[in-house]
Order: C-alpha cells, then sequence, then structure tokens
C-alpha cells in the first residue's frame, strides 16, 4: 500500500465511523455535524482555489449565499423544490453558484495575491448588499424562514437523522468528485500555477483558463453548500453573505491544512464544535476560537493536516540540534 | 428650492463621511503600502477606539480627553500586534492577513466583556451638538467638526510624507521595500511605526464616528468594508487617493442610500469590484 492508499483509507474509515456513530448520538450533535458537513463543503470549495490553485478569495460566501437564496425563494415563493424535485434544487444552486463565479470571475481571475483577496472581498460585499437590501426579493434583515422541508419517496427531511444522511451523502458525493478533480491532469496543472505561474504559462499552459475554470467549479460546489445550508439553518439571511463567513470559510481550510480537501472538513468540525458546543458551557469560547486560530496561522502554516509532516521533520532534524526559527519558517 | 436643498444636504452629509471613512482609510492604505498587507482587524481598531473613548468618558467626563487617549491607548496595541506577531512571520502577506483576522476575532471578544453588548453613543459636548446657519442652510456643528478634523489630520500627515526625511522613506518604503531597505532605510522600524499610526487613526475615527455610527458589537466588520472600498478607489498606498476615495465613496453612500435604496450597497461596492478588476492597484495608486 502507497502512503496515498493508506490516506485515502483513512479518510473513508474516518467518514464511515461518522455515518455510523453520529446517528446514534443525541440531536444536537446531530444538527451540528449536519451543519459543519454543510459548510464543509463551502470549505473545501474554497481549498481548490486556496490550496490548490494559491487563490485566497475572501468572497466565497456568496456562492453559499446565492444557492441558499436561490433555495429559500424557490421554496417560499414557488413552493418549489419541496418534494421529489428538491434534487432539481440542487443541481440549480450549482448551476446559479457556478454562473455567478462564471461572471465574477471574469473581474477576479487577473488579480493575484493579496489584490484577489481584495476583489473576491468586495464581489462578495456585492452580493451582501443585495441580500441586505433588496427587500421585495430577500426579505432583507429578516431574511427568509423556511418552515418545511422536503419530502419524498418515504424521506422525510425534517427528521433530523434522515437529514443527516442526505447531506451526507452529497457531503461525501463532493469531496469525491473534489478528490478526483485535483488528482486530474488538470487539478495538477492548477498545483503548478500555485506554484509559479510564469512557468505553466512558458509551457504553454492557458493560466487564465484554468484558474476561470477552478473558480467557476468552486462556485457551483459554493452554491450547493448554499442549498444544504438552507435547509439546515431553516433560515436564510444577510448574514451567510456577510464577510465574517467568508473570514471563517477561509480560516477553516487554514485551520485545517489548506491543500488537502478533508483539512478543510476538520476546520468546520473545529469551528462550528467550538463555536455550539463550548458557547453553551462557557462564556469566552471565542478567546479559544481566536487563540486556536493564532496559534495555527503562527506555529502550523501546513494546518493540523501539517502535524504529522511536522513531527516527521521534528524527529530527523532534533538529532542534529535544529534552530526551531527554520522550522517555524517553513514557507506556506 | 427643495430639491436643491436636497442635493446640498446630501452633499454635505457625504463629506462628512468620508471625512469619517478617510481616517480609517487612510491608516489602512498606508500599512498597506509599507507592509503589503491587507489588515483585517482595521475595523476593530476603530470599534476599539470608541469604546476606549466610552471609558474616558465615563471615568473623567472629558470628551476632550477621551479622543487622544483612545486613539493612543490603540495605537499602542497595534505596536503591540505588529512586533510580537507580525514580524516573526517575516515577509508572508497570506498569513499575516489571517494572523489579523484572528485577532480581529479576540478583539471583538474582548469587547464583549469588557463593554458588553450594548449599543452606545459618544455623546460630543454641548457646544458641538448645535446647528450653524450657511446660506439659508442650518448644517450640525459636529459634522463640520469631523470634515475640520479629517482636513487637519489629512494636512499634518501630507507634510509629514511630503516634506520629512522619515515621510520620504516611507514613500521609498512603498515604492520599493527591498531597494529601500538597500540603501539603508530600517523598514522594520518603519512598518512598525505605520501599523501603528494606521491604528492611531482608525481608533480616532471610532471615537469621532461614535457620536452618529454609535459604537455596538459587530461595527468593526460593518464599517471595514468601507474601509477597503476607500483604498482600493483611492489607490492602496496613496495619502491622497485615500482621501479622494474616501470622498467617493462616502459621496456614493449617502446618495445611493437617498437614491436607491434597494441597491445601494451595490451602488458601491460594484464599482469598486469593477475598478480593481481594471486596475489592481487602485485609482491613484502607483503600479
Amino acid at each position: 500500500m502507497t502512503s496515498q492508499q493508506i490516506k485515502i483509507l483513512m479518510v473513508v474509515v474516518a467518514l464511515g465511523a461518522l455515518a455510523v456513530i453520529v446517528p446514534n448520538t443525541n440531536s444536537f450533535v446531530i444538527l451540528l455535524s449536519t451543519r459543519a458537513l454543510a459548510f464543509a463543503i463551502l470549505v473545501m470549495s474554497l481549498d481548490i482555489l486556496l490550496g490548490y490553485t494559491g487563490l485566497a478569495s475572501l468572497g466565497q460566501a456568496a456562492y453559499l449565499g446565492v444557492g441558499a437564496y436561490a433555495t429559500a425563494i424557490l421554496a417560499t415563493t414557488y413552493q418549489f423544490g419541496l418534494g421529489m424535485d428538491f434534487w432539481l434544487v440542487i443541481l440549480f444552486g450549482m448551476l446559479v453558484g457556478a454562473a455567478l463565479a462564471a461572471v465574477f470571475g471574469l473581474l477576479a481571475i487577473r488579480a493575484t495575491g493579496v489584490y484577489f483577496l481584495m476583489i473576491t472581498l468586495a464581489l462578495g460585499q456585492c452580493v451582501w448588499g443585495l441580500a441586505y437590501r433588496w427587500n421585495s426579493l430577500t426579505g432583507g434583515d429578516n431574511g427568509i424562514n423556511l418552515r418545511v422541508k422536503p419530502k419524498f419517496a418515504g424521506l422525510d427531511l425534517g427528521h433530523d437523522v434522515t437529514f443527516f444522511y442526505v447531506v451526507f451523502f452529497l457531503f461525501a458525493l463532493s469531496l469525491l468528485a473534489m478528490y478526483v478533480l485535483v488528482q486530474s491532469p488538470f487539478g495538477r496543472s492548477l498545483a503548478g500555477i500555485r506554484e509559479r505561474e510564469l512557468r505553466m504559462q512558458i509551457l504553454g499552459y492557458n493560466t487564465w483558463l484554468h484558474k476561470y475554470i477552478a473558480f467557476i467549479i468552486a462556485g457551483g460546489f459554493g452554491g450547493l453548500s448554499g442549498v444544504l445550508w438552507a435547509h439546515t439553518a431553516g433560515i436564510v439571511s444577510p448574514e451567510n453573505v456577510v464577510l465574517t463567513t467568508s473570514v471563517d470559510a477561509l480560516l477553516m481550510a487554514v485551520l485545517g491544512g489548506a491543500g488537502t480537501l478533508v483539512g478543510g472538513v476538520i476546520g468546520s468540525f473545529i469551528v462550528f464544535g467550538l463555536r455550539e458546543y463550548l458557547s453553551t458551557l462557557v462564556p469566552w469560547w471565542q478567546y479559544v476560537l481566536g487563540a486556536v486560530y493564532v496559534l495555527t496561522i503562527l506555529y502550523l502554516p501546513f494546518g493540523l493536516m501539517g502535524i504529522p509532516e511536522r513531527i516527521r521533520q521534528w524527529r530527523a532534524s532534533s538529532g542534529k540540534q535544529a534552530d526551531p526559527k527554520t522550522l517555524a519558517s517553513v514557507p506556506s | 428650492m427643495d430639491s436643491l436643498n436636497f442635493w446640498v444636504i446630501q452633499t454635505f452629509n457625504g463629506i462628512s463621511y468620508g471625512a469619517l471613512l478617510f481616517l480609517l482609510g487612510a491608516g489602512l492604505s498606508l500599512i498597506f503600502g509599507v507592509m503589503r498587507i491587507v489588515n483585517l482587524a482595521h475595523g476593530s481598531y476603530f470599534l476599539l477606539g470608541g469604546y476606549v473613548a466610552l471609558t474616558v468618558i465615563w471615568t473623567t467626563g472629558s470628551w476632550a480627553l477621551a479622543i487622544p487617549v483612545a486613539a493612543l491607548t490603540i495605537a499602542v496595541v497595534g505596536l503591540l500586534m505588529e512586533r510580537i506577531f507580525l514580524r516573526p512571520l517575516g515577509f508572508d502577506p497570506l498569513r499575516q492577513v489571517l494572523l489579523t483576522v484572528g485577532f480581529a476575532f479576540l478583539f471583538q471578544q474582548a469587547a464583549l466583556d469588557i463593554w458588553t453588548g450594548n449599543n452606545f453613543d459618544i455623546n460630543p459636548p454641548q457646544a458641538l451638538t448645535e446647528s450653524v446657519e450657511f446660506a439659508g442652510l442650518f448644517l450640525p456643528l459636529y459634522r463640520v467638526f469631523m470634515i475640520a478634523t479629517a482636513l487637519a489630520i489629512g494636512i499634518v500627515l501630507w507634510l509629514a510624507m511630503e516634506k520629512t526625511r522619515l515621510g520620504a522613506q516611507v514613500r521609498a518604503t512603498v515604492d520599493d521595500a527591498q531597494m529601500a531597505r538597500g540603501v539603508g532605510i530600517d523598514t522594520s522600524r518603519i512598518s512598525m511605526m505605520i501599523f501603528s499610526l494606521g491604528a492611531f487613526l482608525a481608533a480616532l475615527g471610532g471615537v469621532i464616528g461614535g457620536a452618529f455610527l454609535g459604537v455596538y458589537p459587530g461595527l468593526d466588520f460593518e464599517i471595514l468594508p468601507l474601509a477597503f472600498a476607500v483604498v482600493i478607489i483611492g489607490g492602496m498606498g496613496s495619502l491622497g487617493g485615500a482621501a479622494i476615495g474616501a470622498l467617493l465613496v462616502g459621496l456614493a453612500d449617502n446618495f445611493g442610500k437617498a437614491l436607491f435604496p434597494e441597491i445601494s450597497y451595490f451602488t458601491l461596492y460594484a464599482p469598486m469590484a469593477l475598478i480593481l478588476a481594471v486596475k489592481p492597484t487602485g485609482l491613484f495608486g502607483r503600479e
């Protein structure tokens, strides 16, 4: 078995354990896991940009937002998507997210580094501005309540375990799809662009197009995450598209380890866990969250997924009295 | 006459809001210029400035004292943050940016613990709450004060940047940090100073803006995108650009809300995205 196969096996086992254990816990944990999984799709979509293409986006919540608003508006105004047509809404949400990314990408893709961060922030704010102010469509500050969950073929998504499995299924499918994508030749050339764009251009790659396609794919998965989020939360409001939601997604990806996909899932579970579980125990939970972020960025440039590698490095160099500073400044 | 009044009043309000945004944006722009990072804790400095001012007002009753104390306190916070946390990361903008977010969350929680989740207003002295009559219009004196303050700060900053040796060093660092180091400029010290100057200005804005925006949890991330709009439109690292950007954003925000309330934020951020797409360094930024 190669180390790659071992890693895949570990992820499959972990997901299997999650699927078996979570439904047997209480409803609080089930809801929390459902949320974390729905949001993790967004984090993974961001990781395609951040970890595999080297584009740090600060506006990823926009795609979750359009997916969620599309779901909510279809469900409340047109009673659409509450039966078997739920699957059509899933498809539609992905298309809306991808379409938005196709428009935004035209503006954003040329920018790199911090400029990309800024332009995606501006674009994300455009969506937020519309969600917040366009009362007749979005319900403004109050948002839209989704009171009914879809029911079809004997499945009632209002039942928390059923809904958990639906979200889990779509999450696993997304993870698989994104994994295939990043392992494909296309994904490999994205990594090449991340490492050195100029070299890829010289080799004859159309780097703009590669980045643009990656951006659209990320937008599509963001839209999917939005559809699931809308039904998980039961309400869609400007809060979902606000800057801090994009920032959350970015931090979860970095916390778990950018460029690993599953790192984002771990990040999502940790943050949702801290936020929703720890907050019921202690009033100072946000210090823990903030400290976790700060320490991760300072000492774990590759996130939690980078810990085994760090230990290996430390072991390899401990005999040679390594200077801790050189370890801390591993380029990210 | 009524419609003319509307335009004059809205323009005046827009300019005074722009004055506030200038205080916030000028620091953000300089920090970007010198360190190449976007400081996502900049909104937090604005909010913390307001809170510290409140504490000073509650304990001493002096509004005039609150302004310098709050601005200097936050300048020290910025200085420590730059020295202890940002500097050791070296030149790695993405990690530095993410670190500022971590701090924004920590500041948010600290503010909630210290000053509770209530909404506060910073009440200026009686003399500033009156209105002055100018050409048949009644203009709130406080907004005139805001414009005057921003103007004074702007002029001082401009003189310092253009006429002093230190200012020349800052400009050199903005243009090419590596070259500046090469000719013996201590860019690390410049970063430290600019970062705490930025925190100082943001906190100053927070105190002054506290009178009509209020001081409340969440203000930090509400004001932050506006500061970005200022910096992007004006051009990153350019003081004059920040002034023009602040004016444009102040006016666009005011007229947008008055004329097309449903899409008012869209009319603000869409041009910002377009400007970035066409000219990533902003309208007045240097390549």
